[in-house]
């Protein structure tokens, strides 16, 4: 039983990380109704931003959090003006075709700056975490819990109180519509990209003292996030939030109780399953095309 | 909209000389080239270079297939390309089978996991389709890692053995040339075939292929696994020519690196395929002093994807194909077809279409509310109400694009109400879009050809090439369109491309024509020859439901109407008789 609970505890954090990176994929897909196949690469550069300025420079943590969450925030703006505008009015398959080669770049071109070796990125806090009856609560697992759900909080208040975040969800749902009211579309694409490279950047750095800093990281992380949106139902921002949570779970209980070589495994049977018996995933409609 | 035909030469498609004659040039080239191989003296380098080129080429074509014909992306060419090259690794080094058997058996494995792949992923989008085939590409990767007593994990396989007969590395070279030439005529003859016609139909516009007859969802699979079988047997000749394979050789990055090769080189054609795979094999070994770098020779790979997307989205042979057409002019064929003939099955009662009690809800919209049509053999039936009564959703529940909440439909004597597009199109439904809906990348006869080719289509005798091609000119003609054949969608008007949505329709030899606002869009003199084209097709005892807004199109072409208004049949009958009628007066104009 004290394993299980420990396992949840376990579970949830790993599970908050694919949430975070989920949004971002379904807020991109919102906007453009295009998957951004480079959102888990957003992690792992802000991850390596991160090892340069805490590490390498030895600047102070905070502002190195700072420093590397500014850096995605022009590491988005530049995505979206060299990957995904030029072809905003081409269909589907180029832009991911895109997107897919906007992530090897940023991947391969980080090892040849950086170098192939892991790297080790310290927590944010001394203290390893606390006892709490039978569970060892890790700090960072504790952090990336808080800052997970004060993230959903402020996405809610975000969206639905602020003139922007209604803007934003205007556009995403009738672009000519929006664009005729007055809000230029183009600024609100920008702001989903530049947003979204923050939240996957924020992803990376909070998970990056868990695991190792890895050229291989941001992938790993996509993949498994976007199986959360599936698992979610996709475009949905509830379902990629249980989505991300659920298989966080399902990963840590697997790699416990099953195999830990295959641990990755998981994610793909479970998204395989959820294909082929509930496409449209926990909270997802059938959308079909207009005739 | 008419076309004159007085000033085009008697040019006349020349009837195709025999399959096998046409191409004998290509595999006389094909026979040089393996001699060549088979009797150049190599050194071993070259001899690797060739061999790797050869190999890939043929998974290269497997992309080209299923993304350049049938708009599908795979992202894990390199892990069935890995099924074909570890069958013949292991099956001939642990288990001493014979080459030949570890070779089918890879691409067997290969076929049988991209069909289960496809079969599970091609119904939904195709961004589910990027996703699952770069999670399928990790898994195959992890276990050719971890499962080390059937791989040997990271350390590879080695020792492979190749087939008694090409023992030395220049035959065994040859033997993979001949592969290759064999592989790559088949991709490049088939566009023009059947199935290879449905893949680009189905790239270009699913939903009209669809109501054409095709079963889509068959389609992508038989695109996915001809790609995955192609990249089997790349891997399976591979594991022969190097004899020693390990799991980084058949990593996502490798995935990559043929996805590159057949962007690069232009995705449409096995040709583009060809140069891609060349280039990309060579220019690296010319640039040697970059892989001191790692990561770097990748990061170009990613940078290239995102420009030639960008700037080149057609590749180099697309590029070069497209500019040889501009200096072409386009071909004018002179027509010596017979004139259409639509003979619409008649085996039903009086009634070609019975639908009762049809209902579409979305959510709590009631699109469509227990309508009921009957449309009677050889009539015209208009369907009339104003914006947003639910005439289109009608239209589109009874093609099948739509499942109906509720009701029965029934065509011809066939309850059709639970069908698929594509079974309902075989059984006898044609239709055309209020947005057009053609195969933008096809000539209008090919779009036609398309239509001709609907299962259960009685005139096109054998079905074989010249039936078809007779009986979409005839289409063509028809509608006045017979001399510019040959000329792409995109140089056709707007007017004109709605009579090639027609023309592909009455191909197909309908017992029933759907037409969807045909005459939005047009001006008044395009109204006209509409007019005068729909009076032609019903002569002819084709059965038409009809849904229009010009009301005088409406009044004098249908003998009966049904008036739909929030998705209720508020008025049913004698066209002048409905017209009157007051709710529909009502409905049109407002009450007082």
């Amino acid at each position: 039983m004290d394993l299980v609970l420990q396992l949840l505890f376990t579970g949830i954090g790993i599970g908050a990380v694919y949430a975070l990176v989920a949004l971002g994929f379904v807020l991109i897909f919102r906007a453009t109704n295009v998957v951004n196949f480079a959102q888990g690469e957003f992690s792992m550069v802000a991850a390596y931003l991160m090892v340069v300025c805490a590490v390498d420079l030895e600047l102070p943590y905070w502002l190195s959090f700072i420093i590397a969450l500014a850096g995605m925030a022009v590491i988005g703006a530049i995505f979206n003006l060299g990957v995904y505008y030029p072809l905003r009015h081409r269909t589907y398959l180029p832009v991911i075709i895109a997107t897919i080669g906007a992530s090897i770049l940023m991947a391969n071109g980080v090892l040849a700056l950086y170098g192939p070796q892991p790297q080790v990125l310290p927590g944010w806090f001394e203290t390893p975490g606390i006892q709490l009856g039978p569970v060892y609560l890790d700090s960072q697992y504790l952090l990336i819990i808080v800052v997970t759900i004060a993230l959903v909080i402020f996405n809610y208040w975000f969206f639905e109180h602020t003139m922007i975040g209604k803007k934003l969800q205007a556009t995403s749902q009738d672009k000519e519509m929006a664009s005729l009211l007055g809000i230029s579309v183009s600024t609100m694409i920008m702001v989903t990209f530049i947003y979204s490279a923050v939240l996957g950047g924020l992803a990376g750095l909070l998970v990056a003292p868990i695991l190792f800093v890895s050229i291989q990281m941001g992938s790993t992380i996509a993949l498994k996030a976007f199986a959360a949106t599936i698992i979610g139902g996709f475009g949905d921002v509830t379902g990629a939030i249980i989505g991300g949570l659920a298989l966080g779970i399902i990963e840590t209980f697997g790699a416990a109780y099953i195999s830990v070589p295959y641990k990755d495994g998981f994610a793909f049977l479970v998204l395989v399953l959820f294909l082929v018996f509930r496409p449209q995933g926990i909270f997802g409609e059938r959308v079909a095309e207009k005739a | 909209m008419s076309t004159s035909s007085e000033n085009i030469e008697a040019v006349v498609i020349t009837r195709p000389k025999p399959l096998l004659l046409r191409h004998a040039p290509y595999f006389i080239g094909a026979a040089i080239v393996v001699f060549l191989a088979a009797s150049a003296q190599f050194d071993g380098y070259i001899l690797n270079i060739l061999m790797q080129a050869t190999t890939f080429a043929i998974a290269v074509f497997g992309l080209s297939v299923v993304l350049g014909l049938c708009g599908q992306i795979n992202l894990a060419q390199a892990a069935f390309f890995g099924f074909g090259a570890y069958a013949v690794g292991i099956g001939t080094t642990d288990y001493q089978l014979s080459y030949w058997l570890c070779l089918v058996a890879g691409c067997v494995m290969a076929l049988v996991a991209g069909a289960i792949l496809g079969l599970s992923t091609l119904r939904l989008g195709g961004h589910y389709l990027a996703m699952v085939t770069i999670s399928f590409q990790q898994i195959v990767t992890l276990v050719m890692i971890n499962a080390i007593w059937l791989t040997k994990g990271p350390d590879g396989v080695s020792k492979i053995g190749r087939p008694s007969l090409f023992l030395s590395s220049q035959s065994y070279l040859a033997f993979c040339v001949a592969m290759l030439a064999l592989v790559g005529y088949i991709v490049w003859h088939l566009p023009e075939t059947r199935l290879g016609r449905a893949m680009r139909a189905v790239r270009d516009n699913e939903l009209a292929a669809g109501v054409n007859g095709i079963d889509v969802f068959r389609t992508k699979v038989y695109a996915f696994a001809i790609s995955a079988v192609l990249g089997g047997l790349g891997g399976g000749l591979f594991a022969g020519g190097f004899a020693y394979i390990s799991p980084d050789q058949f990593s996502f990055a490798e995935s990559i690196v043929f996805l590159t090769m057949s962007l690069l080189g232009g995705v449409a054609s096995p040709i583009g395929s060809a140069i891609g795979t060349g280039l990309l094999i060579l220019i690296p070994e010319w640039l040697r002093f970059l892989k001191s770098v790692p990561g770097l020779y990748l990061a170009i790979y990613g940078l290239s994807v995102i420009l030639i997307i960008r700037f080149m989205p057609d590749g180099i042979w697309g590029f070069v194909t497209a500019a040889y057409d501009r200096m072409r002019s386009s071909k004018k064929v002179a027509v010596t077809s017979a004139p259409l003939q639509l003979r619409p099955a008649t085996t039903g009662g009086e009634m070609v279409l019975e639908v009762t009690g049809l209902s579409k809800h979305f959510g709590g919209l009631k699109a469509v509310d227990q309508v009921d049509i009957s449309v009677r053999r050889g009539g015209v039936h208009a369907l009339i109400g104003p914006n947003g009564s639910g005439k289109t959703t009608t239209l589109n529940v009874l093609s099948g694009l739509y499942n109906a909440t509720s009701g029965k439909v029934v065509l011809d004597g066939t309850d059709v109400t639970t069908m698929p597009p594509h079974l309902r199109a075989a059984a006898g439904l044609g239709r055309t879009f209020q947005n057009i809906r053609l195969f933008r990348s096809m000539t209008a006869l090919e779009n036609v050809i398309i239509g001709a080719e609907r299962p259960g289509n009685t005139l096109t005798g054998k079905g074989d090439e010249a039936a078809l091609t007779e009986r979409a000119l005839a289409a063509l003609t028809f509608v006045g369109l017979g001399p510019r054949a040959m000329e792409l969608i995109s140089s056709f008007s707007y007017g004109h491309q709605r009579l090639i949505e027609i023309a592909r329709a009455l191909a197909a030899n309908p017992t029933l024509l759907l037409l969807d606002e045909p005459a939005a869009g047009l001006n008044s003199t395009e109204k006209l020859e509409l007019h005068e084209l729909l009076k032609r097709i019903a002569a002819q005892g084709l059965t038409i439901l009809i849904i229009d807004h010009d009301m005088t199109l409406v009044s004098e072409a249908a003998q009966h109407i049904t008036v739909l208004n929030f998705g209720r049949r508020i008025a049913d009958g004698e066209s002048m008789a409905v017209l009157r009628h007051p709710d529909v007066v009502s409905a049109y104009l407002g009450t007082d």
